[in-house]
């Protein structure tokens, strides 16, 4: 059966052997390197076009379907036109820190790749504090956004970052609480120690209703996070053209709208592996004819699946949903997300004292 | 009191967004209701009041309906329509007005109707064609009477 770690584990021996300690060790982490940039790019390509497919189709109309089979190549059209383009930097704008904000929206994305786990042991770095990592990181985005609003010295971009500032500052709470659930129930903030405590049964199946209701809070947070529809305040293309990247064009553009879809990617990656199980295939308790079954499915397709199901989710929810004004996006996450995760967290962890989950 | 208000406000949120979410999840999985029409492949399916271009239509005989009243020249808000007239005897031998060219200039026609229904004897029409894309524009100003083409017995 075809596997990740088998994968991983021959090319590393077959390193060893031929290059020995230091340089195995160099030519593993440029692969880890190469290997991030490459998933970045595919992804990019994939999402937007599956964004583009999937509005079309909720607004009754057809999407790309001109370039390539099915209009697969449009993305990568779409790529190529923004790579010609002439990157413009404004006269009056900070240049440095102009041309140096694109980057840090694209690290704090690629950082947050580390404690991912895309297969069973297939895992960059398997920190002790896995979730606090995540949530630590993927709020460093922010001062990329912040950045890049505040030195292209245009009022759109800083009200589309300050807004931005506000909206993530206030939505990590949340998906910090809702986090939180999970490890009081797993009792780790290790990544694959989450994972493995859902081997019998995934948390939003043995977790009932309290952590139905975290995911749920955490899945409106990622959403906020991100910047996306009904959250997009910090994009605001109604009022103010486009917020904090009004003045970026071609490649470093093209950066800010891969980073947004990288953070959809990987805030689902951090949901479908706390709720949903990671690569954890679907058990039902006692059937082992069915088990073995799910298990024969590899964990690296679970984990996609997963990923791709709540990517859609998200999704789904930018193409229904109406806008949110400023005032009612803080009241949303002060007056209803806040307090019912934190009663939600209290009930957890009398789950979790008193052993009522699965 | 404050409480029941609060979980009140809290499902009918929920229940609303889940009804949005129902209709688009129904068309995102029933792809009969797309309402595209792939134009170069598949002609679309226009309106029959459409409007695509002014037409004067002409009968078997070669024959039109016009009587170069030029109705429609002054109802045109933007000098699209230039009637052209001469004399012309008939078989009693008397002079009668009549046109030589109806000139219509389609770079400058906006489509809205109004030299149509300023027409007395129903002698121009809009026609539902709209493919006028040419390479030279001096080919968007038409004459709309046939060469030869007389006008219909019996229209005053």
């Amino acid at each position: 059966m075809f596997s990740l770690e088998k994968l991983v584990s021959i090319i590393q021996a077959w390193l060893q052997s031929t290059l020995g300690d230091p340089w195995a060790y160099i030519v593993v982490c440029v692969m880890v390197g190469v290997a991030a940039i490459a998933l970045f790019a595919i992804l990019g390509l994939m999402l937007v076009y599956m964004e583009r497919k999937v509005a079309a189709h909720m607004q009754i109309r057809l999407g790309p379907n001109r370039v390539g089979p099915m209009g697969l190549f449009q993305t990568t059209a779409d790529t190529l036109k923004l790579v010609m383009k002439e990157g413009l930097t404004p006269d009056g704008a900070d240049k440095f820190l102009f041309n140096l904000a694109p980057f840090m929206v694209m690290i704090a994305a690629m950082l947050i790749l580390a404690p991912i786990a895309f297969a069973k042991n297939f895992q960059i770095w398997d920190i002790s504090i896995g979730v606090l990592y995540v949530a630590a990181v993927s709020s460093v985005a922010v001062i990329g956004i912040l950045m890049a609003g505040w030195s292209s010295n245009n009022k759109y971009s800083l009200l589309g970052a300050m807004r931005s500032a506000a909206q993530i500052v206030s939505y990590e709470l949340s998906a910090g609480l809702s986090i939180l659930a999970i490890v009081i129930l797993s009792g780790s903030l290790k990544i694959s120690d989450i994972i493995n405590s859902q081997a019998d049964g995934w948390w939003i199946i043995k977790g009932h209703i309290p952590v139905i209701i975290a995911f749920i809070v955490f899945i409106i947070a990622v959403t906020a996070e991100t910047n996306r529809a009904p959250f997009d305040l910090a994009e605001a293309e109604s009022e103010l053209t486009a917020g904090f990247h009004t003045e970026y064009s071609g490649m470093k553009f093209a950066l800010f709208f891969l980073a947004e879809y990288i953070n959809i990617f990987i805030g689902c990656a951090i949901g479908a592996t706390i709720f949903l199980g990671g690569w954890m295939p679907f058990h039902i308790g006692n059937w082992e004819a069915f088990n073995h079954v799910m298990d024969f499915i590899p964990s690296s397709i679970w984990f996609i699946g997963k990923t791709v199901f709540l990517i859609f989710l998200i999704m789904w929810f930018r193409w229904t949903f109406p806008r949110l004004r400023v005032d009612q996006l803080l009241n949303l996450e002060w007056k209803y997300l806040l307090p019912i995760s934190m009663v939600n967290l209290l009930i957890v962890t009398l789950m979790a004292i008193m052993g009522w989950h699965l | 009191m404050f409480l029941k208000e609060y979980f009140k406000t809290v499902y009918q949120t929920i229940s609303s967004l889940l009804t949005g979410m129902r209709l688009t999840g129904y068309y995102f999985t029933h792809t009969k209701e797309i309402i595209t029409q792939q134009y170069p492949e598949t002609k679309p399916a226009l309106a029959e009041r459409f409007r695509g271009e002014v037409i004067m239509p002409h009968n078997e005989t070669n024959e039109h309906r016009c009587t170069g009243c030029t109705a429609c020249e002054l109802a045109c808000p933007n000098g699209t329509i230039k009637i052209v007239t001469k004399n012309e005897i008939n078989a009693e031998g008397k002079k009668k007005k009549a046109i030589d060219t109806f000139v219509y200039r389609l770079e400058l026609c906006t489509m809205c109707n109004l030299c149509v229904q300023a027409c007395p004897s129903d002698a121009i029409i809009m026609s539902n064609a709209f493919e006028h894309s040419v390479y030279d524009r001096r080919l968007l100003t038409k004459v709309l009477n046939k060469p030869g083409s007389k006008i219909m017995e019996g229209v005053e």
